[in-house]
């Protein structure tokens, strides 16, 4: 077990060091999501819809977008010199390899948000103020769904023809799922309902986390084996 | 006879039973008092939403197996199935809104039933852009079992959600607790239309699977 978490940890840090020093894809995908936000802010009528109202879909549409943009470039870098062979000749065990690429996907999609929920409530004017804990663990939670599946299958499109184009049409429909189940738990969250009401939508979204989980881990090794 | 032949026969079978369903339906079969003659296109569409679940489930059980045993026939079959099940979920999203329009005044609403049979046809399609898109067999067959079985697991988690949601769809009527809902009349001919199903089902899906066959000798030879 402590061999597949320095094999993880190794492969996240590679991931992590190589994005830290570039910084490119971080970036871009940050003013992407920043992006997304501005053309929502213009893509509603301020005086027929109130802000809150629209705002738990604004934060999770963008959040699954960016996510997507995130999870497209997970394995593209290991395409560039055949770095994907290397890997897979390397002792390195395909578990370890699917949790590692796991960690530095929640790593990046994780800096994302935290650079795109401040712009959020500042556009949007959301008050979160006294929500921001467990607003933060509904972010948490649906992001390991998302990135769970999206792992994996990112994994398998870069080997296939339009890759960034196959990656949400096979992705969205899983996503779907979770961005339900968070939209519910942040909608009601803003409207200051009790932790109570919202319960039911964390355990669903747990649920998901640890059934994509268990199985993503299960399947990845027969994605990249020869 | 080749196995294109027989499904052909079998599929023509079917739609010869199913024309055979349709006048017990219309002629033999009691109109229901609230939703009127509108009510008889639930012989297509049930048995329509029923066949297409099996055959999803069928796709994911080929790929579980395929990662095992690693036999080529059973990703033909799952690529055979997951296009039947494709061309059935079609039918159910066509003849949903035929059936909504009269009975609930709207073609389309975003309930948890009419979503969930979205969600399917999505994966579905979404399979079938995978098979699409990678080159190699061997490849091919692998990536669409893990999809494959990924869509399986998702359709059950859409289906327990569906329960949590209030729906406007109607309720379970044959399979629940306690005795089927409807009368021994319709629930015969409704019976008679899910066996008519699985016989094309069967019929289309060994048309399908011939037709992989072919194309695997082509690049082959």
């Amino acid at each position: 077990m402590g061999e597949l978490w320095a094999q993880a940890w190794a492969v996240a840090r590679k991931d992590l060091v190589l994005e830290f020093r570039t910084r490119t894809a971080l970036l871009s995908t940050v003013v992407f999501t920043v992006l997304v936000l501005t053309v929502f802010n213009f893509g509603r009528d301020p005086t027929a819809v109130a802000t809150i109202d629209l705002a738990p879909s604004v934060l999770w549409v963008t959040f699954t977008f960016a996510a997507m943009l995130a999870l497209n470039r997970a394995f593209q870098l290991e395409l560039e010199n055949g770095a994907l062979e290397g890997l897979l000749a390397s002792p390195l065990s395909p578990r370890g390899l699917y949790l590692g690429k796991l960690l530095a996907n929640l790593a990046f999609v994780g800096v994302v948000q935290a650079i795109g929920l401040p712009v959020f409530v500042l556009f949007f004017d959301v008050p979160v103020g006294h929500v921001w804990l467990p607003l933060i663990g509904v972010i948490a939670l649906a992001t390991i769904g998302f990135v769970a599946v999206g792992t994996l299958f990112s994994a398998m499109v870069i080997r296939t023809r339009f890759a960034e184009l196959l990656l949400p049409v096979l992705l969205l429909p899983f996503l779907l799922l979770p961005l339900t189940y968070a939209v519910q738990a942040t909608a009601r969250l803003l409207a200051n309902r009790p932790l109570s009401e919202l319960s039911g939508w964390l355990k669903l979204l747990a649920a998901y986390d640890i059934v994509f989980l268990g199985l993503a881990s299960l399947l990845f090794p027969h994605t990249v084996d020869e | 006879m080749s196995l294109a032949q027989k499904g052909r026969w079998v599929a023509l079978a079917g739609l010869a039973l199913l024309g055979g369903v349709y006048v017990r339906a219309l002629a033999f079969t009691p109109i229901e008092r609230f939703q009127g003659p509108a009510q008889k296109i639930f012989y297509v569409h049930v048995p329509a939403a029923v066949t297409t679940e099996l055959a999803v489930i069928l796709v994911g059980l080929a790929g579980a197996f395929f990662l095992f045993l690693k036999d080529p026939r059973l990703d033909r079959f799952a690529e055979a199935s997951a296009e039947v099940g494709t061309v059935f979920a079609a039918i159910v999203l066509v003849t949903g809104p035929i059936w909504g329009k009269p009975v609930w005044g709207t073609w389309w609403t975003w309930d948890a039933r009419l979503t969930s049979t979205l969600f399917l046809f999505f994966l579905l399609i979404g399979y079938q852009v995978l098979r699409g898109a990678v080159a190699d067999p061997g490849l091919r067959a692998r990536y669409c079992a893990v999809l494959g079985i990924c869509a399986v697991v998702l359709v059950g988690f859409v289906h327990m959600s569906v329960y949590l949601f209030p729906t406007l769809h109607p309720q379970p009527i044959v399979i629940r607790p306690g005795k089927p809902a409807l009368p021994p009349e319709m629930l015969v001919t409704l019976l008679m239309s899910f066996g008519v199903f699985l016989i094309l089902y069967a019929g289309f899906v060994m048309q399908r699977y011939a037709i992989a066959e072919q194309r695997v000798g082509a690049t082959h030879g």
